[in-house]
């Protein structure tokens, strides 16, 4: 490997970021309130908890499971990111270890992980926003909490997608650090959920595809039960399958703090 | 100590409880190599040394999670060296968890720090050192500590009745001074002896892209002095009382993290300074790869006397690397080198590992010594580079 060369790939890596960071656009309202209508459909969760398995799969087929649990503590504030909490417990050899984020907007997410072996908590940086979350296809940005002004939107048009009819909203990351130029929505108009995410790389290339699926209704909060992340440069593939989520179990703000992850078992 | 142990038990198997057991564990197979011949006299002069390890975890929750109990024997036994072999208990404690606080009785690991090279504030638990010479292997503490956690922190208070000495390679075995260490004639400068009450207070909190934490001791010296017998067939340890006042601070910025730890103890005959402080950089998907390679780079100094415990990272300057390749099966591998300014002593050291399949693990390490003259800390253990593989199965 050439060290120098690697260097300059980050180097051009940053001043593309700069370039896709530019100022929120003010004439496009319509994909914002797209946006903003279905991510309030959400309002009101509290707390949640939810078990799942994350399967990988390479090019070749070849499967290997992780079995974790999400545990999520709303902050109704659109001004705030949410508190989560994510807890492996396969493989075998990683069981325990946990992630702890309190997710900003714009600014870089506070994150501490957990390392069992040494009972180590061991605050890590979040500008790792595009690189893979624990070998999946799904990047760190993916997986922490969404949050609807981290993104700016522009409205695309309407499609048919499956039963539903779809509007499609196209979104770039405001905030630093993404490996995205940009990422195309499909939210459908009945139930204002996500049914499908393009990722674009930096150079603008499709890079991957998010089918999410098998949605749930929970007294009015939606949830999708299978995020499947299907990388079309490399044809690896992450599912994300959920089990049942319990809400409002009375979690609480200690519970989201760095000192509670040694107590977690 | 037996009786906690019987209060925990109790605790895991009532049946009238209900609750959560979860049980899971590993095995461990290690085989290390060494390419020199041993520098005294004693040790096994077999190239191959031979360890097994297991670690069982018990844990059970009871339904509303405030209560849980903890259960880990660790069992080591080594093929060449009878003071390697080991049996532990990592963790035995019950606690109670409270809305704002955690009570906890038993046995317990408590990890305090930020730096990778130098774990220098990290005082609670006593080091496995035959287990492993990097000091990261510890033995189960007993104590009673309580955590209260409030808007602008967390203090925690540890009352530790009892010590645990520090293990040794025997004669057999390598990693040892000139002389075996005798662990069955061990001095402490208290009357009390293993039973003196340790006390240590630790205060933890961030503020923004800033961690710090503050902690006392006063108690029972980890780290022992090693005087030779009257008869000179062997050293004696020493446990001497020591207060000591430590810091923690990580300043997390980008991809930088930014790192210091220091002490200030009152030790054996003065009070003395130490420090250790650097940073890692990483950078992340090299080469348009998943990989992250990280940079470290820390310096140690210490300030104690030659009356005081022996410390190798006085004024050493240590430079590392981190490779982590992302994938499927995490890959990484961590290489770093230290090098002491005054004397010239180095000290290299790669660590390789991934899984293999779902369940087992394997790990491949190289460390050397080199550049030690007589008198110089290291210089026992210029012949004791070692290569070692090790393969786990978890359950």
């Amino acid at each position: 490997m050439n060290l120098k060369k690697e260097t300059f790939a980050l180097l051009a890596g940053v001043l593309l970021m700069s370039v896709a960071h530019a100022p929120k656009a003010s004439d496009d309202t319509q994909g914002f309130d797209i946006a903003a209508r279905s991510d309030r459909t959400d309002v009101g969760f509290g707390d949640s908890v939810v078990e799942l398995q994350m399967v990988l799969r390479n090019a070749a087929g070849q499967e290997s499971t992780r079995a974790l649990r999400i545990v999520t503590l709303e902050k109704p504030d659109e001004t705030v990111g949410d508190k989560s909490l994510v807890v492996f417990e396969t493989p075998r050899d990683i069981e325990g270890t946990a992630l702890l984020s309190h997710a900003k907007i714009l600014d870089p997410d506070d994150q501490w992980l957990y390392l069992p072996a040494l009972k180590r908590v061991k605050r890590i940086s979040s500008s790792n926003k595009s690189g893979p979350f624990v070998g999946s296809e799904f990047a760190f940005e993916d997986f922490t909490a969404i949050e609807l002004n981290k993104f700016d939107y522009t409205y695309v048009g309407e499609v048919p997608c499956g039963d539903l009819t779809c509007d499609v909203l196209e979104r770039t990351p405001r905030y630093e650090n993404s490996g995205y130029k940009k990422q195309v929505s499909w939210v459908d108009q009945t139930d204002f959920q996500i049914r499908k995410v393009e990722f674009y790389d930096r150079r603008g290339d499709l890079l991957k595809v998010l089918d999410m699926g098998d949605y749930r209704n929970y007294d009015g909060i939606w949830r999708a039960h299978t995020l499947s992340m299907s990388n079309v440069q490399t044809n690896k593939q992450t599912d994300l399958i959920y089990g049942d989520y319990t809400f409002n179990t009375g979690l609480a703000e200690n519970d989201f703090v760095k000192g509670r992850l040694s107590r977690l078992r | 100590m037996r009786t906690l142990l019987l209060v925990i038990l109790l605790a895991v198997l009532s049946p009238a409880h209900g609750g959560e057991l979860d049980i899971s564990g590993s095995l461990e197979l290690q085989a290390r190599t060494f390419w020199h011949d041993p520098q005294w006299v004693d040790p096994d002069d077999q190239a191959l040394q031979g360890t097994v390890v297991s670690t069982t975890e018990i844990r059970w929750y009871n339904e509303e999670g405030k209560q849980r109990a903890v259960f880990i024997p660790y069992l080591r036994w080594d093929a060449t060296d009878d003071e390697r072999s080991l049996a532990d208990l990592r963790e035995a404690y019950w606690a109670f968890e409270g809305d704002d606080y955690e009570l906890l009785v038993g046995a317990n690991t408590v990890f305090w720090g930020v730096t990778e090279s130098l774990h220098l504030v990290d005082i609670i638990n006593q080091t496995d050192f035959a287990g492993d010479i990097d000091g990261e292997d510890k033995l189960g503490q007993p104590m009673l500590s309580l955590m209260l956690q409030r808007d602008w922190g967390e203090i925690s208070a540890f009352v530790m009745p009892y010590f645990r000495e520090r293990t040794f390679s025997g004669k057999d075995g390598r990693f040892r001074p000139p002389l075996p260490v005798d662990s069955e004639r061990v001095l402490y400068e208290s009357s009390d002896k293993e039973n003196h009450v340790d006390l240590a207070l630790r205060y933890s909190h961030y503020i923004g892209d800033i961690d710090v934490g503050l902690n006392v001791f006063s108690g029972t010296s980890r780290e022992p002095r090693l005087i030779p017998s009257a008869d000179g067939e062997s050293l004696l340890p020493v446990y001497d009382q020591i207060n000591q006042f430590g810091v923690d601070v990580q300043y997390t910025r980008d991809a930088w993290l930014w790192k210091l730890e220091a002490i200030a103890r009152d030790g054996v005959t003065h009070s003395f300074f130490a420090a250790v402080g650097g940073f890692e950089y990483t950078m992340y998907q090299v080469a348009e790869s998943s990989a992250d390679i990280g940079l470290l780079l820390e310096y140690q100094y210490d300030g104690r006397n030659e009356f005081e415990p022996v410390t190798i990272a006085d004024s050493d300057v240590f430079v590392g690397t981190r490779l982590a390749l992302n994938d499927i099966q995490d890959t990484a591998v961590l290489a770093g080198f230290s090098y002491d300014v005054d004397t010239g002593e180095t000290f290299v050291n790669i660590e390789a590992e991934r899984r293999f399949g779902e369940d087992w693990f394997g790990e491949f390490r190289v460390r050397a010594f080199s550049g030690a003259g007589p008198g110089d800390t290291t210089w026992w253990l210029q012949q004791d580079d070692y290569v070692q593989l090790s393969l786990s199965r978890h359950f």
